[in-house]
């Protein structure tokens, strides 16, 4: 099975590319943009402000919390026999199944299915993994379109950009901004802001092309082992137009979507839903048992599953980092974050932003390209108090920057270990734990340092430049505990 | 990991009776940089009866190198202190984020280190950030002498969130019959220090300390109270540096320790 070997024996190169440079550019124009700040600012609060609406009562969400942690770490726990199963369970329903360890490879598959029915155009309900494997770009450079059916995933594609938000793809946007949009580029469109007649648009564009579609392709929530059920969430009914009405359907994700059953499934379902948007439940819950059977009226012939590793048997292979897997894809982390609310999605450079891509990019991605990632926070843990699955991202976050920074050693955890490593940076922390680590020296240097504070510096790098200098006290405590006794 | 996850047990803590005696642990930054909040802690805990041991040993609890990656140095440091503590005396941290390292992340880094792990796990059990050990342990009751005033509280991040002292922080401040607490606009929200990120990413520790600064000074508040002074250090520098940058002589956002506004209330220290 090809989702359980290493993701190290890949040479392909990571397919976006965030550099530590281009990182601190993007994240300073960003932090500096008054817009986008005010309109992150009031989405993050509206978002944060459902969600809390959906659990008053503390100690529910508690225990649903743990309940879902616990169907999470389950699932995590059996991995390579649900994959099996679910294999089994998919194929005996008639669904095709496909392995891929690399991006590269799930865009060869899904294009070559592509090619086999001729197709011309493929649509497409939201779908992450799709967006981390660069599907449209895979299929538009072989000459197949893809089409954004999700509205803000629409109009994320009508700018030529990449979502900002894993929920809210096009938040970034402001209805002025998609009214200029859909008068450039819909045909016939006129500019109007009136928000009902923005969607009625979309909506009018996108059915014709539900109707011409050769193939429609989808994401996941839940793949179901024992019943080879694949569950797709969704709200706009664009999803069960894309899985229902091509006579192909495509869904492709991640290996560690699967669960064992069905009755997992709800309280994942429940918990994802009231995390994310704050709904008690999604408009849509589709539930796709295989392609259409004999004297059923619709549904596609062809139903096909691509499992995608990318990083994720390497995340899997270490206990403390296989929790990063544990992720039903909400987004409230990045909702209640305090650095992606003033940077937004597109700083980040990853497909997944906020506090989940923090600690999912690197695997992905390599840390050559994402050291830096996980020191764009400050450990306050906002995301691990609302995650619905208890994913301790702060820790997490701890061990990445270990990873990175630590100098280069055989048989590494992650592809990229000590991509990160500064020579000054470690001999800086030595010598830090040569002083404070023993008592005598400690006292040494704290003496030296107050009686001497005249000598401080007044520019103290980024602590100065917005803040006034860091001086030490006259005399320590140490000396006004001893002076009083 | 299977340590006990932050904050997962403070709700179920049991509290011990007052003791005769406690261990102070200042944390390096109160020795170093706010000498007077450790001093007006003891002051605090003596006034009530209880004797307070300084352990002249203590230098830091390794959570600067914890945090930013390295566990060794983290770890060098950390077992340093494990001999600081050697009478069963509740062990008192004037910050939430130091208290915090001590009770859940000391035996993490010990984990390959049973022995050391023992010992960190006995020092964590009996260690208290400084608000819940005055409010749970101590009872503190005293009469506010001071004029009507309206305070904001800025609770860390850790004391929230690994210590879960925000209420204890409020209650203490209740107890004050003259001073209104005001809770500011998103409150729950970090204030931008989380140590080396202050350092390593200048300009998104700023926006967000000028978020909180502005939040805090919003409230008509005469000045902020928090139990960490990393944070406190954070927000009142940043606060300094606007009134410089707009010619104001006054500080517009004076902080303290919360230990030193109650010692100056109840009229402990003029």
């Amino acid at each position: 099975m090809s989702a359980q070997t290493a993701h190290g024996s890949s040479t392909e190169k990571p397919i976006a590319f965030v550099s530590a440079q281009a990182l601190r550019e993007r994240m300073h124009t960003a932090v500096n943009d008054p817009h986008l700040r005010s309109s992150f600012r009031g989405a993050m609060d509206f978002l944060m402000a459902k969600r809390a609406a959906q659990f008053p009562d503390e100690s529910e969400l508690a225990s649903l919390r743990s309940l879902s942690e616990g169907i999470r770490q389950y699932s995590l726990a059996r991995l390579p026999d649900l994959l099996e199963q679910l294999e089994a369970s998919l194929t005996k329903n008639g669904v095709q199944v496909h392995w891929a360890e690399t991006p590269a490879e799930a865009n060869a598959i899904m294009l070559g299915i592509a090619q086999r029915h001729q197709a011309k155009l493929i649509v497409k309900g939201k779908s992450m993994v799709s967006e981390e494997i660069e599907f449209n770009h895979a299929m538009e450079a072989a000459g197949v379109g893809a089409l954004e059916s999700d509205m803000g995933e629409y109009i994320v594609q009508l700018a030529g950009e990449k979502p900002s938000h894993i929920i809210m793809p096009a938040i970034h946007q402001t209805k002025q901004q998609i009214a200029k949009l859909f008068a450039e580029h819909i045909p016939g469109v006129e500019y109007t802001d009136n928000v009902d007649a923005l969607i009625q648009i979309g909506r009018r564009v996108l059915r014709e092309k539900f109707e011409i579609a050769d193939i429609g392709l989808s994401g996941v929530n839940f793949a179901v082992a024992e019943t080879g059920t694949l569950c797709l969430v969704e709200n706009e009914g664009n999803g069960r137009m894309c899985t229902t009405v091509p006579k192909v359907h495509i869904a492709v994700t991640g290996i560690e979507k699967v669960v064992e059953k069905l009755e997992h499934v709800a309280p994942l379902f429940s918990i994802l839903t009231r995390s994310a948007t704050g709904q008690a439940v999604s408009t849509y819950f589709n539930m796709i048992s295989g392609p259409r059977k004999p004297g059923e009226k619709d549904g596609p012939e062809e139903v096909h599953l691509v499992l995608l590793d990318n990083g994720r048997t390497q995340a899997y292979a270490d206990e403390q980092l296989r929790k990063t897997l544990q992720c039903i894809r909400c987004g409230a982390c990045m909702n209640h974050c305090p650095v992606y609310t003033r940077i937004g999605g597109h700083a980040y450079g990853t497909t997944y932003p906020g506090p989940i891509g923090k600690i999912v990019s690197p695997h992905m991605m390599g840390l050559e390209e994402t050291h830096l990632l996980p020191t764009v926070s400050s450990l306050c843990g906002a995301c691990g108090e609302v995650c619905p699955v208890k994913i301790p991202i702060p820790e997490l976050l701890i061990r990445l920057r270990e990873e990175a920074q630590s100098e280069p050693h055989a048989n590494p955890a992650m592809v990229g270990q000590g991509a990160g490593y500064n020579k000054l940076a470690s001999f800086g922390w030595r010598m830090w734990a040569r002083v404070y680590g023993r008592p005598g020296s400690y006292r040494a240097f704290s003496w030296l340092a107050t009686r001497f504070r005249m000598f401080s510096p007044s520019k103290q790098g980024g602590w100065t430049a917005a803040r006034t200098p860091l001086t030490p006290a006259p005399r320590r405590l140490r000396d006004m505990v001893k002076d009083r006794r | 990991m299977s340590s006990p996850s932050p904050g997962a047990g403070q709700a179920a803590r049991a509290y011990p009776a007052r003791p005769a005696a406690v261990y102070f642990y200042a944390t390096c930054l109160v020795d170093m940089f706010v000498p007077e909040a450790g001093m007006d802690a003891i002051t605090l805990l003596e006034r009530e009866g209880i004797r307070v041991i300084f352990p002249d040993n203590q230098t830091c609890c390794g959570q600067p190198a914890f945090t930013s990656g390295f566990p060794d140095e983290a770890r060098e440091v950390a077992a340093s202190q494990l001999d600081l503590f050697p009478e069963d005396y509740p062990i008192v941290v004037p910050s939430g984020s130091c208290a915090g390292m001590i009770r859940w992340h000391w035996e993490k880094i010990f984990a390959d280190d049973p022995a050391r792990k023992a010992r960190a796990a006995a020092i964590a059990a009996r260690t208290f950030e400084f608000a819940e050990f005055l409010l749970h342990v101590v009872g503190f009751q005293r009469k506010d002498e001071g004029a009507p005033v309206t305070v904001a509280l800025h609770t860390s991040c850790s004391a929230r969130r690994e210590m879960g002292t925000l209420l204890m922080g409020r209650e203490l401040l209740a107890r004050l019959g003259n001073v209104k607490l005001a809770i500011h606009d998103h409150e729950s929200e970090c204030c931008g220090f989380g140590g080396s990120f202050s350092l390593k990413h200048p300009d998104i520790s700023t926006a967000m300390v000028s978020d909180k600064v502005a939040s805090l000074k919003a409230t008509g508040a005469r000045q902020v109270v928090t139990a960490d002074c990393g944070c406190m250090l954070n927000i009142t520098k940043r606060a300094a540096r606007e009134d410089i940058d707009a010619g104001r002589a006054t500080a517009s956002l004076p902080g303290e320790h919360l230990a030193t506004f109650l010692l100056k209330r109840t009229g402990g220290r003029k």
